[in-house]
């Protein structure tokens, strides 16, 4: 069956994130108030061939694993559509 | 003296050296702070190149925010002589006062090396002292130079000549002529008056005749004589 | 034992047990200097400091005794060893700092934050001196690209370094790139920076003036890279690899503010001092500047901006943290660097003051958590001089030979041109702003970096360079070969070598055989600063790089820079007219032995590399400055990897973005004529160049050859475009079409990149 996979990848926390320092700081500048602790990341959505919902969440988690996520610097999450 | 203000974001790092192609072509060069309300009376500007807020978000993104952007789109309305030159054209794009956008390179990788441009249009404020045609080998740097536009837009600008630099073939080259995937191969726009430019070549880096062919002057001389004769506004 | 000064545990603190002195990499002898140092025991953050400060990193605990035999002054010396970077005097008033570093184990575990934080660390070695960067190289050494993970680490490396120069808008001149199995899985990345200031505005890291106060500039502190300098200072294993989390994050967008705000402060006198937070952050900024100007120090951690709410006095002081700077001022002036910094869009906080007493102190919310004698934690490491000895390996890797010649030297010329060491390094130098400034004179993928001093007529000429293998098979004349073609690269400009630093890369040095590499490349290394009058002005030592199977080749690699009188005669490498003279330079004797050839071809690692004849490389350096002094060469490049075969296609193939390619014909006739083919053609001997000029100064140029002592011989002609390169002697010719060599040269690099997606599993 075909299974669409969300895959959400953020900076690990407790690191220094630039990019989410300078979007708040841009944020707070336009008028923005309270923004604080800004992460920033990526989302991947793909379509697997699997034979069940667990089947493409295991395959995806070692697709985060061995590529799309940096495993130094990155965590990631996985959320299996369920239909 | 022609009066240029070259914009300093949070960032930028080829102030300098526009600073210096300013003042070679006989210009007053002046640096504006980002935080600046207004340009100093100034007949042009120019957003320099480097990094603005890092690049985050999206290169030129924060940037247009700047309190300066509100004294760089008034004098653009007024149809004075607007430059941006590689991050500059990235703010100019994010600002809307070009169209399109310019993403990542399509190799996905930063792209340091000359590339040959022609110039397409010599009436804008920029390219007067250039022949029509003419082709000039040219340093470019940058990650994010992908020049797109939707189907209609991109028809509008090659309708309008809006097109001033575009990215082209020569004989000998074996790197791709075209460095970063532009839509129409697209190096550098201007609005239809040719009065606000935008462009991803780095001109200001080969104006000293010592260092090499000093190709990118006549960027500068043709803005100090386009205002000086007062076509600008 | 009675306490020399009093500290308590911080709240909640583990207290210091035999097995946590281990964990923290001190041995007995170590921990018991210690003791007796602090008459009591240390609290668990003073055992932190201690670990930071006496790791081989910060201490040079190994290596001190060798490095001390460099030769470090000249006339020409401004600031030696010592300081953040060494100081070299350039006309007019203007001077230039220099300084490499390596970041070779933080790119082992995350390859794009370790390269950039490696660039990002000696930008801010050569901006706390007062001066601005307007330069960036590196040497960087892999494992062989048929390997995912040595992809992976290139690719991240290459970018790393990339992004970080790119965005600091410093270009990236130059460098070497090469490859060899013993770098798998320890990969080497040496960043060097360069630097311009003028001399009466060079500022140290002296701390003085008792009440003064120090700041920290810059980024706040988060729990980034805790232990970084003891980490640096470790085995790579797979221990090490657990412990990833700890890794840096670089932010080039707050460095940039950082280097115009720390400029603004020197270059307006508003500071006393200034330090890079580098390896051991807090603790080796505030610890190295107390000592060096005799003064104690108090820190109070609980003033320090943090990122994270709760860190203690530990996770403080050892953060490594990026862009950060520690500044001494005079109180009065506080309010003057706030205001500088807050122009940058940057936060000057005072966490401590100088004091009388000679202690470091840190204090958390009122309490003292360390009290340490200052010049004794920077200088009382216990000193070590292990065994060195060769190893018998080493020994008969030397005697070494391959089996036969290569049947068809035709074809090994284009396997040479297709190993990635040798190969174009476009897909890497096009990554790098190489332009930026505008005050490049040398396109990259010349012999040396050149730029000019704006507003003066000069260039600084900058280089790395090593050759591991020749090092591997002969520490002593390595090390010599490695000062000799740095400097032959300046010289091929035109420039006129200044000065040295270097980054010494090697393994265990507890192992009798590295540790021996490690003397005899030393003394190698300052026999040919000696002889060529370039002092070591500073450097950086890195041990311990090695994987499971064994130490990496020792690479001593060393950073030159020299003094281009005039930018406008500055030389390039490749061939640039048709029917130009092209002249060989120095005496070719045939020596095969540690050459790319062997390697590359034959696959032996091994033979006696060529013996460096130091006064021919003298020589050689003197005549190419006078030949451009008077505009005499149209081209120079050196001979070193692959020998005339392989600098004869480089001229030929001309440079990356080249639009002509020409041909030459050259014949070798009767010169040296009992050299093997193989040995002509590929043969490694040093004090060598391959230079091309107008037929009209042959004469000339062989005159000023002779009243110099060297070797010129008349080879042949530049060809037309996109003919054949043709080397003829006696009655056998070889012949190569030169658009070949050129497509093989280029696509060396970007073929293996693109032969499978990169993994960054660890596996």
């Amino acid at each position: 069956m075909k299974i669409r996979v969300h895959v959400r990848i953020i900076p690990r926390t407790g690191l220094l994130d630039p990019e989410g320092q300078a979007i708040a700081h841009a944020l707070s500048a336009l008028g923005f108030a309270g923004v604080g602790d800004v992460r920033v990341g990526k989302a991947i959505e793909m379509t697997v061939e699997a034979t069940s919902p667990d089947a493409a969440e295991a395959s995806v988690r070692t697709m985060c694993e061995r590529l799309l996520a940096n495993p130094v610097t990155e965590d990631f999450s996985i959320k299996v559509e369920r239909a | 003296m022609t009066r240029v203000a070259v914009v300093r974001f949070p960032g930028s790092n080829c102030e300098t050296e526009t600073l210096a192609a300013v003042a070679r072509a006989g210009g007053d060069a002046m640096l504006v702070d980002y935080r600046e309300t207004h340009l100093r009376h100034a007949d042009a500007v120019i957003l320099p190149g480097g990094f603005s807020y890092g690049d985050y978000l999206r290169s030129g993104a924060i940037a247009r925010f700047a309190p300066v952007m509100t004294a760089v789109r008034a004098l653009a309305d007024a149809g004075g002589a607007v430059l941006g030159i590689c991050n500059g054209f990235q703010i100019l794009c994010e600002a809307q006062l070009l169209p399109g956008a310019l993403q990542r390179n399509a190799q996905q990788r930063f792209a340091s090396r000359p590339v040959d441009v022609r110039i397409e249009r010599t009436d804008t404020i920029c390219t007067s002292d250039y022949a029509a045609d003419e082709i000039i080998r040219i340093p470019i740097a940058h990650g994010e130079g992908r020049f797109v536009a939707d189907p209609d837009t991109l028809d509008a600008l090659e309708l309008d000549h809006c097109v001033m630099l575009r990215y082209v073939p020569v004989d000998g080259t074996d790197a791709p002529y075209n460095p970063n995937g532009s839509m129409n191969d697209i190096a550098g726009l201007c609005n239809p008056a040719g009065t606000i430019v935008g462009f991803m070549p780095h001109p200001e880096r080969r104006v000293d005749p010592a260092l090499g062919p000093g190709v990118g002057q006549r960027f500068f001389t043709s803005l100090m004589s386009r205002i000086a004769t007062g076509v600008a506004a | 034992m009675t306490a020399v000064a009093i500290a308590e545990p911080f709240p909640g603190e583990r207290p210091v047990t035999n097995e946590i002195v281990r964990e923290h990499k001190l041995n007995p002898t170590e921990y018991r200097a210690i003791l007796d140092l602090l008459g009591r025991t240390p609290t668990l953050t003073e055992l932190g400091i201690f670990s930071a400060l006496w790791s081989e990193h910060c201490s040079y605990k190994h290596t001190k005794s060798v490095l001390r035999r460099f030769p470090v002054d000249g006339p020409q010396v401004v600031q030696g060893p010592g300081e953040n970077a060494g100081v070299l005097r350039l006309p007019d008033g203007w001077a230039v700092a220099f300084k490499i570093e390596s970041h070779n184990h933080p790119s082992a575990v995350e390859p794009y934050q370790g390269a950039a934080t490696g660039v990002g660390g000696i930008l801010r070695d050569v901006f706390t001196m007062g001066a601005r960067p307007v330069a960036v190289l590196n040497s960087l050494r892999l494992g062989p690209l048929d390997d995912a993970r040595n992809r992976y680490l290139f690719a991240g490396i290459v970018r790393g370094v990339g992004d970080y120069g790119n965005c600091m808008g410093i270009p990236t001149l130059g460098g070497e790139v090469s490859f060899a199995p013993c770098y798998t899985g320890n990969p080497l990345v040496n960043a060097m920076a360069v630097g311009v200031l003028r001399e009466a505005e060079l500022i140290t890291a002296r701390a003085h003036g008792v009440g003064n106060i120090l700041l920290t500039v810059g980024a706040r502190t988060g729990r980034d890279g805790i232990h970084g300098a003891s980490f640096a200072s470790e085995d790579l294993s797979a221990e090490s690899q657990k412990r990833r989390p700890q890794v840096q994050v670089g932010d080039p967008f707050t460095e940039k503010l950082l280097l115009e705000a720390s400029l603004e402060l020197i270059t307006g006198g508003f500071i006393v001092a200034i330090q890079d937070m580098g390896a051991a952050g807090l603790t080796s900024s505030s610890a190295e500047m107390a000592a060096r100007g005799g003064v104690g120090v108090e820190v109070d951690t609980s003033k320090v901006p943090t990122r994270e709410a709760g860190m203690t006095p530990y996770e403080i002081m050892l953060s490594e943290s990026q862009e950060r700077m520690l500044v001494v001022a005079e109180p009065h002036r506080v309010d003057e660097i706030r205001a500088v910094c807050q122009k940058w869009d940057l936060d000057a906080t005072a966490i401590g003051q100088v004091t009388d007493d000679g202690i470091f102190r840190v204090v958390h919310d009122g309490r003292v958590v360390a009290a340490i004698p200052g010049q004794e934690l920077v200088d009382g490491c216990p000193m070590y001089s292990p065994p060195a000895e060769e190893s018998d390996v080493a020994r008969s890797r030397r005697a070494l030979t391959p089996a036969a010649d290569a049947r068809d030297l035709a074809d090994a010329l284009e396997r040479l041109l297709d190993a990635p060491s040798i190969a174009s390094k476009r897909w890497v130098f096009e990554q790098y702003d190489g332009t930026v400034r505008a005050g490049s004179v040398m396109p990259p993928g010349c012999d040396a970096g050149v730029v000019q001093v704006a507003g003066t007529s000069f260039g600084i000429a900058m280089t790395v360079d090593c050759n591991a293998r020749h090092v591997l098979l002969d520490p002593y004349q390595g090390g010599m070969g490695a000062v000799a073609e740095a400097a032959r690269n300046i010289a091929c400009t035109g420039a006129r070598p200044l000065g040295v630093t270097d980054c010494l890369n090697f393994g265990n040095p507890e192992k009798p055989d590295i540790y021996f590499q490690f003397v005899e490349a030393c003394r190698g290394i300052g026999d040919a600063c000696r002889a060529f009058g370039t002092p070591v002005t500073g450097g950086n030592v890195s041990l311990y790089n090695q994987n499971p199977a064994g130490a990496i080749d020792p690479t001593p690699t060393v950073g030159m820079v020299g003094l281009l009188a005039d930018v406008t005669m500055a030389v390039p490498s490749h061939f640039r007219v048709s029917g130009d003279a092209i002249l060989l330079l120095g005496e070719t004797r045939g020596h095969v032995g540690g050459s790319a050839y062997w390697a590359e071809v034959l696959n032996t690692v091994g033979g006696a590399p060529p013996p460096v004849d130091l006064d021919a490389e003298r020589a050689l350096q003197q005549f190419l400055a006078d030949a451009a002094d008077r505009a005499l060469l149209r081209s120079a490049h050196d001979l070193s990897d692959g020998g005339l075969a392989v600098a004869l296609a480089e001229c030929c193939i001309g440079g990356p973005w080249a639009t002509k390619r020409y041909g030459a014909t050259v014949d070798l006739g009767r010169h040296a004529d009992t050299v093997t083919d193989a040995g002509w053609l590929f043969g490694e001997d040093g004090a060598r160049a391959l230079a091309s000029c107008d037929p009209a100064h042959v004469a000339e140029l062989q005159r000023l050859a002779h009243t110099h002592g060297l070797a010129c011989h008349f080879l042949g002609l530049v060809g037309d475009a996109d003919t054949d390169v043709i080397v003829q002697r006696d009655d056998r010719t070889w012949r190569w079409p030169v658009n070949r060599l050129r497509r093989i040269y280029l696509d060396a690099i970007p073929r293996r990149m693109a032969a499978a997606p990169s993994d960054a599993g660890v596996d």
